[in-house]
């Protein structure tokens, strides 16, 4: 006979303030195996814990029920907790009474009469609890790293030098990503490469990374500990054995008006390309949707002809590379909106209408004008520039409600670059409020206006148009009583909103982790599992999370490769017993199963295997399903595949399943 | 004064995607309809739709299957066994006159707890319009309840 213990927690008063916690725990105790039930203010806390120890002690109960929070936040603890009692620690199960129950309705007898209906459904759910014991499986210790930008860089070093293997998967021909197109990086105005590009090279150096630039992930299958990934590498048309470098190829190459991606779009490369001077491999690749021999059927060679070891070679195909890793981190980075988005700033049509990567690479010393900020147009060197802060962020209108976080800061960090370049210069920018929270941030910006005289206007831009000439900048100061403002600019620069990747939905199918529906993929737990995904075994680093700075992408990298390590610290893991298993009994029925397999056909991860029943002599007595409870992650698809009920889920069973649906409806409630 | 019937409604969802979003509902404080009591899965996939049949059976008006958007399974797939298995499903009830408009199958995402929010409420509205489900209630299953049991316990 089941003696059930039932605990209602006030969670303060988030559930309290509209459930009528004593009516529920004073009910709760009358449903049939409940033996003790209680309420208590903080259930989680050490005294709460403490009271179901004791009470269980107590009370010789054989489960228990914590009417509380979502399973998803406190299931563990509480589970904890009952292990500690002396039983096993499947016997407790959640009610939700918060999430689901007293933080979406109103106080009511309604809302106690739900809580007490989830509570009652997990009691039934209890009664049918088996013990569960844990299950170890063996860890590969390498990690893949997914984005070779600055989040990648520093996981895949902070795992390699705690010494695991890490293999790092870069789309572009380099690492270095966005960071390494940035001028100089606020608060400090040091230079982006130099910080950057050390640690390029330490990346390609380090004995325990492997580097595959050019290169995409296919699909990912296999779960935590032991992920079987397939990478697409890309024919780079080049072999890197024979390639030294040396630039012969890209220097004689004549198809050379390919918009820039390293310079967004600001200048010109040709087909086979480093995409900058510090690419890491530094080593070419032939963009084939642009090269002449593929486009054109052979019509130039020239870069065979001209390479001094044959390292050019049309012929190459992609190739699937199959690894076995433990740990993925992902950190596929960010986009920003270009200018084209904007149909008041003229749809992207006018080339002095920049958006800030452009502005970075235009102040960047290594940038098409070799550092000096001249417009796109005609080359000159702008005497008023405009920006515009909040270009699409924080706009319903645009479907972007979010604050992109980087933009004030970049903005008076572009202003100040402008004005320490051009003295005479005139600076203005458009803001609705700034955002400086941060190490030396505000300092940064109030030195930006009261040092380097920008003009700072509060207010937002309605439109742009051209004039004579001139960039007509028309806006709102709503600080000198909504007064309408219009600046004659020769260069607008507009800090874009950040995005997620274009690709973004389809790298989360592919790793099976959650995205918001902004497609920044999702953590496990805002606050308290900012690096997880919901997917174990999966960390997200840098802005593929949300719009971040470097020093924020940096901080969550190490936080993701710690995670990473401390997974391979054991060589086993342990997982949730939460596995499918086929029923077996004593000769001469052996299993119900009777060998149909469906359940291998529906199973995602070719956990169902064929086992030969035999006698004594060796004679084949039949075939039926089972688990490899390795393989297992427990979906439960199978369970309801089968035609006769042979095969059940540990934790989710049919039994479970049927009786809190049977529990839940036509109970008095009194 | 005759009272307004609320209908009783049962969710069958998913851990991960409807499970969360309806947590997220929660920690965004959104309010909706008191009718629903949600059944916890691991997946869609794993949903047995004679449960559905026994929730009916139990006094439901109206149930709620709701799992990951295609192609965002948490297992890769099991959505879409479930969708395919819906699918048949339905397509039976219907043949046997049963009404289906008392089953609404929908995709609620983790980050979606106001869809989920406006999912329960809609639900409610029309089952509560529909009416109490008594043709099913007042049939009498005294004798196959046992065996009911005893088969889907087994």
């Amino acid at each position: 006979m089941a003696r059930i213990g039932v605990f209602i927690c006030h969670c303060g008063e988030n559930i309290s303030a509209t459930v009528d916690v004593d009516k529920v725990a004073r009910l709760a105790g009358k449903l049939s195996g409940v033996a003790y039930s209680v309420d208590y203010k903080y259930m989680c806390s050490d005294p709460g814990q403490t009271l179901i120890v004791d009470a269980i002690k107590e009370h010789k109960l054989t489960g228990i029920v914590v009417g509380a929070c979502s399973p998803r936040m406190h299931e563990g603890t509480f589970r904890k907790a009952a292990e500690k009692a002396g039983i096993n620690p499947y016997f407790c199960e959640m009610a939700n009474i918060r999430e689901h129950c007293s933080w979406v309705h109103p106080k009511s007898d309604e809302t106690t009469r739900k809580a007490l209906d989830i509570v009652r459904t997990m009691v039934e759910k209890v009664k049918n609890d088996t013990a569960l014991y844990p299950i170890k499986v063996p860890i590969t210790k390498t990690a893949l790293v997914i984005g070779g930008g600055i989040a990648g860089i520093q996981a895949a070093l902070d795992i390699a030098n705690a010494g695991h293997q890490v293999i790092m998967v870069e789309k572009s021909p380099s690492i270095g990503g966005h960071m390494s197109q940035l001028s100089e990086t606020f608060p400090t105005l040091d230079c982006s490469q130099c910080i950057l590009t050390p640690r390029m090279v330490e990346v390609a150096q380090h004995p325990n990374i492997t580097l595959h630039t050019f290169a995409t992930v296919e699909d990912v299958s296999g779960f935590i500990g032991n992920f079987d990934v397939n990478i697409r590498l890309k024919a780079k048309s080049v072999d890197f054995e024979k390639c030294t470098g040396c630039g012969s190829c890209w220097q004689k190459c004549p198809s050379k008006k390919i918009p820039d991606e390293f310079n967004a779009g600001m200048s010109f490369r040709t087909a086979i390309y480093t995409p900058f001077p510090q690419a890491v491999p530094n080593k070419p690749v032939i963009d084939r949707a642009n090269c002449t021999w593929f486009t054109k059927d052979g019509k130039c060679g020239v870069c065979a002809k001209i390479c001094p070891t044959g390292a050019i070679d049309y012929t190459k195909e992609d190739e699937i590379l199959n690894i076995k890793v433990g740990a993925i981190v992902t950190a596929t980075g960010f986009d920003i909106k270009h200018s084209d988005f904007f149909p008041e700033y003229g749809y992207g049509k006018h080339p002095d209408i920049i958006d800030g990567l452009q502005f970075e690479r235009l102040a960047s010393a290594s940038g098409p004008t070799g550092g000096e900020i001249r417009r796109p147009s005609d080359g000159k060197i702008p005497e008023t520039v405009v920006f515009l802060a909040c270009a699409g962020s924080r706009d319903k209108a645009k479907g972007i409600e979010y604050c992109s976080k980087i933009c004030c800061m970049y903005t008076a960090k572009h202003a100040m670059l402008y004005k320490h370049k051009n003295h005479h210069g005139k600076a203005h920018v458009f803001y609705m409020d700034i955002r400086s929270a941060g190490k030396s941030y505000d300092e940064f910006v109030r030195r930006a206006i009261e040092e380097d005289d920008v003009n700072y206007i509060r207010g937002r831009v309605s439109k742009i148009y051209e004039k004579n000439g001139k960039l007509m900048v028309v806006g709102v100061d709503t600080l000198l009583g909504a007064k309408p403002v219009t600046i004659e600019a020769d260069l607008v620069v507009l800090a874009t909103a950040v995005v997620a990747n274009e690709d973004a939905e389809s790298v989360a199918q592919k790793l099976h982790i959650s995205y918001d529906k902004h497609k920044f993929f999702a953590e496990a737990h805002p606050k308290l599992k900012p690096v997880e995904t919901n997917t174990a075994g999966i960390t997200l680093a840098g802005a593929c999370q949300s719009a971040k700075d470097i020093p924020e992408t940096v901080a969550q990298a190490s936080a993701a490769a710690a995670k990473t390590i401390i997974l391979f610290s054991g060589n086993e893991l342990t997982r949730e017993p939460v596995v499918a298993i086929v029923n077996r009994s004593a000769a001469p029925v052996f299993t119900t199963c009777t060998g149909c397999f469906l359940c291998q056909e529906v199973c995602p991860y070719q956990a169902i295997e064929r086992e030969e029943i035999r006698d004594r002599a060796g004679n084949l007595l039949m075939n039926a399903a089972k688990v490899n409870a390795g393989l297992c992650q427990g979906c439960g698809t199978c369970v309801a595949m089968c035609r006769n009920k042979s095969i059940d889920l540990q934790g989710f069973s049919n039994q479970q399943m049927l009786s809190e649906v049977m529990g839940l409806l036509n109970v008095p409630f009194e | 004064m005759a009272e307004t019937f609320e209908p009783k409604i049962v969710a069958f969802v998913c851990n991960w995607c409807t499970y969360a979003g309806a947590d997220l509902a929660g920690t965004s404080r959104t309010k909706y309809e008191t009718n629903v009591r949600i059944i916890r899965f691991p997946c869609t996939g794993r949903i047995d739709f004679m449960l559905l049949i026994k929730a009916f059976q139990n006094g439901a008006d109206g149930i709620i299957v709701s799992g990951c958007h295609p192609n965002d399974c948490h297992y890769t797939s099991g959505n879409f066994h479930a969708r395919r298995r819906w699918m048949v499903f339905k397509s039976m009830l219907e043949f046997m006159g049963f009404p289906t408009e008392r089953i609404t199958f929908s995709w609620v995402s983790a980050a979606e707890g106001k869809k989920w929010a406006d999912l329960v409420n809609e639900t409610t509205d029309s089952v509560r319009a529909l009416g109490s489900f008594t043709d099913y209630k007042n049939l009498d299953f005294s004798q196959f309840n046992q065996m009911d049991h005893e088969a889907i316990a087994r």
